[in-house]
Parts: C-alpha cells; sequence; structure tokens
C-alpha cells in the first residue's frame, strides 16, 4: 500500500508540472492584461506596475522564477487585491469551502446512500422509481436553479432560513449545503443503487440468506460493504469536485469561499491567483484521487491482492 | 431492514423541518441595525485597495470617504464645496492661488494632530510614478504637477503645493481652474497618515498592508474596525474626528454583493439597507407596487458608441452623422432600458455645472438616408461589412440588436453584433481593433471639462482615432483662459458643437443610478455623482418615524 501510494505521489510531480506549464502559457496568452482599465492608464503607471510584478522580464524567466517559488510553496502577491499574498487569500477562503464542500457531501451521502440502498432492496416498485426519479432530477437540476427556488421558499415566503452568508446569521449554512449536495446526492443515490444490485445478486448474499440470516443483517453487514464500493471510489473526486465547483453556490449565497476568487481570478487577469489557485486545486484533485482509490483497496479484497501483487 | 427504511424517511422528514423551524428568523439585520445604529451596506465587489493613492473603482471610493477626508467636502444634495478638514479657504482674484486654513481641532484616527504638512508629503507620495496611481492626473491642474510627475521635474518643492504654518496650506495653480475644489473631495487627494505608510514600507511602494483591520489610520468620519475578505468591511465611529457629534451611525458594514439578483433578494429579507444596484428585470416589479424602495435618479454618465475613424468608410462624417440621425434613443430608453434613462444627443450629461450641451443631432431618418446617399452608399448599397463591438453584457447587447434593427430598417445596411470579454474588450478598443464600439464615461468630478477633454487629439481615452486642432486650442488654451463661467460655458459649447459636427463618438443615453433603499435611511439625497455622505446619514424603523410625527403633532 505504501509503495503505491508513493509510486502515485511520484507520478502526480509531471502532472502538476505540465498542470503549472500549460495553465502559465494560457493565462500570458490570453488577450487583455491584468492592468488594463476602462479608463486610459499612463505608461508610466504599466511600467511601475509591470516592474513591480516582474512582468518585465522575458517570459520564460518568469516562468522559471514562478517555478522555483510554487515548489517553495509561494503563489506570489495577487495582482489584483494589493498587498495580499495569493496563500493568504487561499487560507482566508479554504477552511470556508471545505465547510461547505463537507457539509454537501454529508448530506449528499446521507440522502444518496438511503435512496440508493431502499431502490436496490426493491428493484422496479415505487420504491425504487420514487428515489431514482427524484435522483434524476437532482443530476439534472442544475444549483443555479435550486438555489434561488430554496432560497424563494425558504428565505423569502417561508423566512425560515438567511438568504446568504456563510456563519454571520444562525442558519445561514443550510440552504447552500443542501444545494450543493444535492446533485452529488443523486449521484450517489445512483450509484449505490447499482453497486448493491450488483452485490444482492451474489453467491455470497443467497449463501447468507439461506443460511437464514435477517434482512437488515444481510443488507448492512455483507452487501453495505460491497456494495458501497463505487460510492467509495466516487468520494475523492467528488470532494475536489465539490471544493472546486462551488463558485456557483458560493456566489448566489454570498459566501467568502474560495470558487469566487477563481472566477474573479479570471476575470481580472490575476495571473499569479489563477494560477495559485489551478495549482492548489490540481493537488487537492490528485491527493484525494489518491485516498479514495487506497479507500477502495481496503475495501476490496481483490483489488487488494492486485496491488500487492503488482508491488 | 425494509420497515426501517421505510420509517426513515418520515423521521428525516420530521427532524429536517423541526431543525428549521427552529431556525425561524427573528429580528433582521436591517431592523437590529436601525437600533443600533448599524448600516448596512451592498458595495458591489471586494475593494482591491484602501490606500486613496492606488484605488480605482467605486465601491473603494464609497468606504475610503468613510474612512478619510479631504480638504473639501461636498454638500450631499448641491454638490457644492463645503467645509472638511479646511474650515476655510480663500481664492487668488485670478484664481490661482488657493489658501486652505485647516481646522486646529483637525485629528488622525489615533489622536495624532492633523495638519498641512500632511498634505505636502500625502501629495508628494501620490505623485511617485512608481506607486502607479491612475488618478494622478487629477492633480496636473496644481502647477507644476505633471512635470514631477513625468520626470521633467526632480525637486517637489517647485510644485505649487506649500505649508505655510501648521494650519495654512497654499496651493498654486497652472491655470484658474473653477472645479478645482470639487478635485479636493476625490479619494485620489485624500491624505494619508505618514507614519503608519512609513510604518509598513516606503511611501511608493504599492501593497504594503497600512491600509489593513489594525493598522489603517485615516482622519474621516469612521475608523476601519474588521476587513474580512469577501464577507464585509466594517467602519466603526471615529472618536477622535474633528464632527464627531454629528456622526449618527454608530458602524457601517459594506458587503461584496457581487450577484445583482442575490443582492436584491438580501435587501427583500431584511439583511441590506442599501443595494449598489438594481437588477433590469426587477424594475417593473417595484414599481408595479409603487414601492418606495425603488429609487432612481440621474447619473452623471453618458453611454455612447465609439466610431473608428481609421476605419476608411467611417472617416466620413457624413456616414457617421447618418448612423447617429438614425437611431430612435427615446424608443431605446422607453423599450429596452426602461429604467428612465434620458436620451442623449450631446456627450456632457445636461446641467454638469450649469452647462447644457446644444445639439442639432436628431432622430431624423429622412436626413440620414440624404446623408448616406451622399457619401456614396444610397439605400445603403454598398456599404462595407461592420460590426458593433460591445463588453458581454445583456444591457449592452439589447441596445446593440436595437440599434442594429434601426439600422437595417432606416438605412438598408446590415451591421454584425460582437461580444467579447470585458478584458478582451479593453484590449480591442485600446488598440483601435474595431469598427463602432460601445462605450461609457462616467464624471468624476461636475465640469464639462470631465467629458470633453478625453477627446483631445493624444487624449488616452479619445481612442477614436479623431483629431481636430481646433477642439484642442478651445479645452486647452480657451477655457482655461476663459474670465467668467458664462463665457468657458460658451466656449464648452463651442468645443462639443465641433465634436457633434465631426460626430467621433455617437451619443446614446444618460446614465441614471438604481437603488432599492430602506425607508430606514434617513437624511440620505440623492446626487448625480451618487455620491452618499455617511456621516449625515441616520436610520429610523418606519415605525418609530410615525411616532416620532405623531408626537410632534400632539406637542
Amino acid at each position: 500500500m505504501l509503495r503505491f501510494a508513493i509510486g502515485r505521489l511520484l507520478q502526480a510531480i509531471p502532472v502538476l508540472l505540465i498542470v503549472i506549464s500549460v495553465t502559465f502559457l494560457l493565462v500570458h496568452s490570453a488577450p487583455g492584461g491584468p492592468f488594463s482599465a476602462d479608463k486610459a492608464v499612463p505608461p508610466e503607471v504599466i511600467k511601475a506596475l509591470e516592474a513591480q510584478y516582474n512582468l518585465d522580464q522575458p517570459l520564460w524567466q518568469q516562468y522559471l522564477s514562478y517555478l522555483g517559488d510554487v515548489i517553495q510553496g509561494d503563489f506570489g502577491p495577487s495582482f489584483k487585491y494589493s498587498g495580499r499574498t495569493v496563500n493568504e487569500l487561499i487560507a482566508a477562503g479554504l477552511p470556508i469551502t471545505a465547510e461547505l464542500g463537507l457539509y454537501a457531501l454529508l448530506i449528499a451521502l446521507i440522502i444518496g446512500i438511503t435512496a440508493g440502498v431502499m431502490a436496490a432492496i426493491r428493484p422496479n416498485t415505487l420504491q425504487d422509481y420514487i428515489p431514482m426519479s427524484g435522483a434524476m432530477l437532482g443530476i439534472c437540476m442544475p444549483s443555479f436553479l435550486l438555489g434561488p427556488l430554496l432560497v424563494l421558499v425558504f428565505g423569502i415566503y417561508l423566512d425560515w432560513l438567511p438568504v446568504s452568508g456563510w456563519g454571520d446569521i444562525p442558519g445561514d449554512k443550510i440552504l447552500p449545503s443542501i444545494t450543493l449536495g444535492a446533485a452529488y446526492a443523486a449521484y450517489i443515490a445512483r450509484l449505490s443503487r447499482g453497486g448493491m444490485l450488483e452485490v444482492l445478486s451474489q453467491d455470497y448474499i443467497r449463501t447468507a440468506r439461506a443460511k437464514g440470516l435477517s434482512e437488515p443483517l444481510i443488507i448492512v453487514k455483507h452487501a453495505l460493504r460491497g456494495g458501497l464500493i463505487p460510492v467509495v471510489a466516487f468520494l475523492g473526486p467528488a470532494f475536489a469536485g465539490l471544493l472546486g465547483g462551488s463558485f456557483v453556490v458560493e456566489t448566489i449565497f454570498q459566501i467568502p469561499g474560495l470558487g469566487r476568487f477563481y472566477v474573479q481570478a479570471a476575470f481580472n487577469r490575476d495571473y499569479t491567483m489563477i494560477l495559485g489557485m489551478t495549482v492548489f486545486f490540481a493537488t487537492l484533485i490528485i491527493l484525494f484521487n489518491l485516498l479514495s482509490d487506497m479507500l477502495a483497496i481496503w475495501l476490496n479484497p481483490k483489488l487488494r491482492q492486485q496491488s500487492r501483487g503488482d508491488s | 431492514m425494509q420497515k426501517l427504511i421505510s420509517s426513515l424517511l418520515p423521521v428525516c422528514t420530521v427532524a429536517i423541518c423541526l431543525i428549521l423551524s427552529g431556525c425561524g428568523m427573528g429580528e433582521s439585520r436591517v431592523e437590529s441595525g436601525n437600533r443600533e445604529g448599524i448600516l448596512h451596506w451592498g458595495n458591489a465587489t471586494e475593494p482591491q485597495s484602501l490606500d486613496p493613492h492606488i484605488a480605482t473603482g467605486v465601491p473603494e471610493h464609497k468606504i475610503i470617504t468613510a474612512l478619510m477626508e479631504g480638504l473639501v467636502l461636498k454638500d450631499s444634495t448641491t454638490l457644492e464645496p463645503i467645509p472638511g478638514v479646511a474650515e476655510s479657504w480663500h481664492i487668488s482674484d485670478d484664481g490661482l492661488i488657493y489658501t486652505f486654513y485647516l481646522r486646529k481641532n483637525a485629528r488622525w484616527s489615533n489622536g495624532d494632530p492633523h495638519n498641512a504638512h500632511d498634505y505636502v508629503w500625502s501629495w508628494w507620495r501620490a505623485l511617485q510614478p512608481a506607486l502607479g496611481n491612475l488618478y494622478a492626473y487629477m492633480y496636473f491642474p496644481i502647477y507644476n504637477a505633471q512635470a514631477y510627475y513625468e520626470g521633467d521635474l526632480q525637486d517637489f518643492t517647485d510644485v505649487g503645493v506649500k505649508a505655510l504654518d501648521d494650519h495654512t496650506l497654499q496651493i498654486q495653480l497652472e491655470n484658474p481652474t473653477p472645479y478645482f475644489l470639487q478635485l479636493l473631495d476625490h479619494y485620489s487627494l485624500f491624505p494619508v497618515h505618514r507614519p503608519t505608510v512609513e510604518k509598513f514600507g516606503t511611501a511608493d511602494e504599492r501593497g504594503t498592508r497600512w491600509t489593513f483591520e489594525g493598522n489603517l489610520v485615516g482622519n474621516g468620519a469612521f475608523t476601519l474596525n474588521e476587513w474580512k475578505i469577501n464577507r464585509y468591511i466594517s467602519v466603526n465611529k471615529n472618536p477622535h474626528y474633528w464632527d464627531a457629534e454629528r456622526v449618527k451611525l454608530n458602524q457601517v458594514y459594506f458587503y461584496p454583493t457581487e450577484n445583482l439578483t442575490t443582492e436584491e433578494r438580501m435587501f427583500r429579507a431584511g439583511q441590506l439597507h442599501y443595494t449598489y444596484e438594481v437588477p433590469v428585470d426587477k424594475i417593473a416589479v417595484y414599481r408595479q407596487k409603487k414601492s418606495q424602495e425603488l429609487q432612481i435618479s440621474p447619473y452623471l454618465g453618458s453611454y455612447f458608441y465609439r466610431f473608428n475613424t481609421r476605419v476608411e468608410h467611417l472617416s466620413d462624417k457624413r456616414v457617421r452623422r447618418a448612423l447617429a440621425m438614425a437611431v430612435d434613443r427615446q424608443k431605446i430608453a422607453d423599450q429596452v432600458l426602461k429604467a428612465g434613462q434620458v436620451p442623449a444627443y450631446a456627450i456632457t450629461p445636461p446641467n454638469t455645472m450649469g452647462y447644457y450641451p446644444q445639439s442639432n443631432l436628431t432622430f431624423d431618418p429622412d436626413q440620414a438616408r440624404a446623408l448616406m446617399a451622399e457619401a456614396g452608399y444610397p439605400n445603403g448599397q454598398g456599404f462595407p461589412k461592420t460590426e458593433i463591438l460591445y463588453n458581454t453584457q445583456e444591457e449592452h447587447r439589447k441596445v446593440a440588436v436595437a440599434i442594429q434593427q434601426m439600422w437595417k430598417d432606416v438605412l438598408n445596411i446590415d451591421v454584425v453584433l460582437l461580444n467579447q470579454e470585458w478584458k478582451v474588450y479593453l484590449d480591442s478598443v485600446a488598440n483601435g481593433d474595431y469598427a463602432i464600439a460601445r462605450a461609457a464615461w462616467i464624471g468624476d468630478y461636475v465640469d464639462p471639462n470631465n467629458f470633453l477633454d478625453m477627446w483631445l487629439c493624444d487624449g488616452g481615452n479619445n481612442r477614436t482615432g479623431w483629431c481636430n486642432p481646433d477642439f484642442d486650442q478651445m479645452i486647452l488654451e480657451q477655457a482655461p483662459k476663459a474670465k467668467t463661467h458664462a463665457e468657458r460655458l460658451k466656449i464648452f459649447t463651442q468645443a462639443e458643437t465641433l465634436l457633434l459636427e465631426d460626430m467621433p463618438a455617437l451619443p446614446l443615453y444618460i446614465y441614471v443610478s438604481k437603488h432599492l433603499v430602506s425607508p430606514s435611511i434617513k437624511n440620505f439625497p440623492q446626487n448625480i455623482l451618487n455620491q452618499p455622505s455617511f456621516k449625515d446619514i441616520y436610520l429610523q424603523a418606519p415605525d418609530t418615524a410615525m411616532s416620532d410625527i405623531t408626537g410632534k403633532e400632539t406637542n
């Protein structure tokens, strides 16, 4: 397992290098610079600003010095937010985005697994159709529609929950977490239904039934562990996706997380910010994928043997 | 198991309902704000900087004017200059020497005395090219300021700013500049606290931490309390402010409400007293309800299209005038924009410091067709492919579509629409890579000069390739030397007539500012600069206001 993890981490180095290089090139070749503005910017000012952010150096030199800084974990100063570093801005937004992602994932897991298991126990009955139609709806409904709908019902008409914010007013974390979690809940429901159906038709489940074990015991003790492997494999990318893809929810609910910085950075041509966030998210995705693979190996004896055999 | 699971769903539903009902909203932020004197202000975006010599945006402007103050302030209704840090001033007869007498009780927010030397140092700092001050041109009316900024002059003592003593500041101008007092209320001319700036870096260093929470020292009615990135900025009443007794608000919270729809919902849910904008599709709803909360007022901004006069067929002014005459502005204002925008037939908004541009431009389809035929395109025949460029935004698209159709109907010409993302669009316009481009200009100060000097031959904001030396002469030579206000306005009228004659830009409409304002905000008149005076605003819940009125009546 350790050798597997080390091997994967070593593979991540060239991946990250490619991510940095491609993003660096794309960012610098995008038309419109970080300092262009509606009002004409005097050449003296452009010169001063470019000198301050090393933009007056040849591109390859900028690339090398950026690479040097990134290796030391320094993403540089933000071009837009005067006086703030990218590290500082990531540090400010990450806990909030991570908290939002975590709540969303918990909601997604609870609702998703419950619905999926229910559907798998009685396939092709109402108990299957209702949650699965709901899941299809959840997958199809984008968060920019679900969010405002929830706000309208619970925030404006019923006046039960705040319409925006994060940790400012009691209860303001509920609607964003549900909005973000809904699509994932739907996806998890479908995954767990598929996984459970497969497991429930296996011989060892039939054996368990033949031995006279009670149905709840069979589901919880024998079927769930195998049936949820697809869900576990999905967890890593899902959490990384929740972190990186929360900007719509963050914008709808006025949440000061990472997603908003990412989108604004692109619009502002805040080079260091775009690069910093991309590298950061790429690292997260690699790490979470690795974690979920390791978890899947731990859960699945077959994979465990394979990974031993490989190493 | 099945039983267990089927019983799980209702249990979960009940639990969620219980949690939700437990969260029932009590007093809203606006209600508690009214009680405690805390204003909740929608402020569009996270500020880039709170350094008055670096910041450029309108949201930054709002926060900085709460934290800092210039020599003069503006009356929030008339925008006439009123005493700020300077309690009085004297202007020499030739209009070149301004002597300001500073208040002896003016203090920085840490209690330090605030005097004339602060201005000399701050303005020296603002003119350091390394600082990258985009508003350095606001200083150029001051004698030798431009020469110093551009490096032609090395010694700052030769610039027309002198502290005659601790409380007397003398400023010498290049030319009489009637709007100079107004400039002093622009944040780019605000003073900064030298010890604080120097504590966190050198004077001309960008991006130091002197404006951050816990560091910033200002001279305004409020002090910086918290700066929570992308969440809010809160400012507290400044006890050291010279006019602290008049300040009624205890706190102001500025929220970076980027999403207009979210902002409107926050307002409806009682989370904001004031919105930075109103979504266009909501205006009709508020109007239908006859809501007092919707406030729309004229704004000192002009929306127009630039013609790239370097493009062959647009270099003919007959074509440009024909295109301008074929646009029904009233229709665009009434049926496309729908928020009370005023159709514009000149670049400068009417009543800018008593100036009313005289324009012979009208919606005249016959004349437009005649001009087009004269230019060699009878009934639009042979008119080359032309693009209207605009930055991606729904309102710009709607206006462009309407104009495209009007030109088709009136002139029988086909134009194509091209939208670009903001920064790409800026690049295209700056490089002259367009034929016709959407543009706007928002006034920095109330004077026709601000809308006309951008059309100078080498004006950085001209971008049309149009150049008329007669126009330059009027703006640069004649207007500054005018003896009276009336004479000056006459010169501007002549200059703008010349501009409209050549028509390098097609005026479309004058902006309006649109906000949702809680009825509890009091003493908050609208003005054309859309500039609030936080020191004057106070909050009073509507029902308290009623009981107050009843109380007065019974007395």
